[in-house]
């Protein structure tokens, strides 16, 4: 059982329903009973990072994640929810994360010329910078679909793989069994898909 | 590096595709559903349903089948048709929509994009401008081309930009349905005036016609949906076409 974590933030629609295409059994859970007995989580999440922040530590969900990380279950973080597994982010403000990645999230504005768009929002490739397990399905050059204006800084050594934007956008990062995806694997057609059973088999 | 996108725009009355005969191998070209399946396998970017019923009874049907292609098909799915409150945003987002177009219901209440914005966030606003030409200028249009709102499109364009649009549709009512290009005269001068991603619309009947749009760099996108409907242009080849040619696209 994949446990999505329903704190509020984003349209869990899609993610579910392509779990479901998949032949996985997922639920969307705030309940910290049911999210200690789910195999692995997703964290997703679109928006601000400093209400999602908020929000994550008004309901404890911080701390159930932090245990579920030290206790080597599977996460997978995507979009905001990958963002929120790191230190900081300097979006509007100075917030506080997970901690659970090394890095800090900062704007993409102003770190790549100003003719390129923001936010970073299309299909782009996956340049693979670290073989991992959840990249089994996938390959060197396949596109996945980005929408965001702040990204990971920091966190070289736990890349796995970046997408070129001007910057090397870290789009895919991982430690142990704490992942995060920047992209949408549920918008990112028959490649999205293939990531996400590679993480529902980790 | 972004790819440009190549964007199919399904028309749907009552739940069932309008436009859309000469298909071989689909059993029900009239299915939103088959439809999405079949543009999703031929690599297609994205996709844009457009709701032009009229009824309620209609839009239900609307939301069902966007609820079901949202459950079956994986990549970003726009939604436009009589948006025109922020109730309408919440009811096709909820079913599996991540981008919604809005277009006469902006020009009636310019806020419409702000509150939108500020809810659901810029990525998911795209402000979609009918334009024609009146007296040498780029003017705005609505409720189906058939109102001229007096509106400048270059100082809508720019309304909507500053005001939380992520994505402007760019549909020119000149070249719409001629099939003898997209309007490049009238892209390059909303291009210049903005830079949020620019969607181009109407005119397209050929291949080159996407080759000339994105070497002429006056859009991200380019829409159509007669000439992928009818096989005139068939999306993978267009693709393989635009890549060989050096138009960095997904294939």
């Amino acid at each position: 059982m994949i446990a999505i974590i329903d704190y509020g933030c984003g349209n869990l629609f899609s993610l579910s329903s392509s779990l479901t295409s998949l032949g996985e059994h997922w639920q969307i859970t705030a309940d910290k009973n049911e999210l200690e007995q789910a195999d692995k989580l997703i964290l997703p999440g679109v928006g601000a990072f400093g209400d999602a922040a908020d929000k994550l530590h008004k309901t404890g969900l911080d701390a159930v994640l932090k245990e579920a990380a030290g206790a080597g279950k599977p996460i997978l973080g995507i979009c905001l929810g990958m963002q929120l597994l790191f230190e900081q982010s300097h979006e509007y403000g100075e917030h506080a994360g997970l901690g659970l990645l090394k890095g800090t999230i900062e704007p993409l504005a102003g770190d790549i010329r100003p003719e390129l768009k923001i936010p970073h929002m299309g299909w782009n490739e996956l340049h693979i910078i670290r073989n991992d397990e959840i990249l089994r399905r996938n390959q060197e050059g396949d596109s996945v679909y980005f929408v965001h204006s702040f990204y990971a800084k920091g966190c070289e050594g736990n890349l796995i793989a970046t997408a070129e934007y001007d910057a090397a956008v870290p789009a895919l990062v991982g430690k142990d069994n704490v992942y995060g995806a920047q992209f949408h694997p549920e918008k990112s057609g028959r490649v999205g898909l293939n990531l996400l059973k590679s993480f529902a088999e980790l | 590096m972004i790819a440009k996108r190549i964007i199919p725009c399904l028309d749907v009355r009552d739940g069932r595709v309008v436009k859309g005969v000469r298909f071989e191998g689909i059993r029900d070209v009239a299915s939103p559903v088959e439809m999405a399946h079949f543009y999703n396998d031929a690599g297609a970017d994205e996709l844009v349903f457009y709701d032009i019923t009229a009824s309620s009874e209609g839009r239900k049907l609307f939301t069902d089948v966007l609820k079901q292609v949202a459950s079956e098909v994986f990549i970003p799915l726009t939604v436009g048709g009589g948006i025109n409150t922020l109730e309408d945003f919440e009811r096709v987002l909820r079913c599996g929509a991540d981008k919604v177009s809005v277009n006469s219901g902006a020009v009636n209440d310019p806020s419409l994009i702000e509150r939108a914005a500020h809810k659901y966030g810029d990525q998911c606003v795209v402000l979609s401008m009918d334009i024609k030409r009146v007296d040498g200028r780029f003017r705005v249009f609505k409720n189906g081309n058939r109102v001229d709102t007096g509106l400048d499109a270059l100082e809508w364009a720019k309304y909507g930009e500053d005001h939380g649009a992520g994505e402007l549709v760019v549909n020119s009512i000149d070249t719409d349905g001629v099939k003898q290009g997209f309007d490049l005269e009238m892209l390059a001068a909303i291009q210049a005036r903005v830079r949020i991603p620019v969607i181009a619309s109407g005119g397209a009947g050929r291949k080159e016609d996407f080759l000339a749009l994105f070497e002429a760099g006056v859009a991200d996108a380019g829409l159509a949906a007669s000439i992928f409907h009818f096989r005139e242009v068939a999306i993978s080849d267009l693709k393989h076409y635009l890549s060989e040619n050096g138009v960095h696209v997904r294939v």
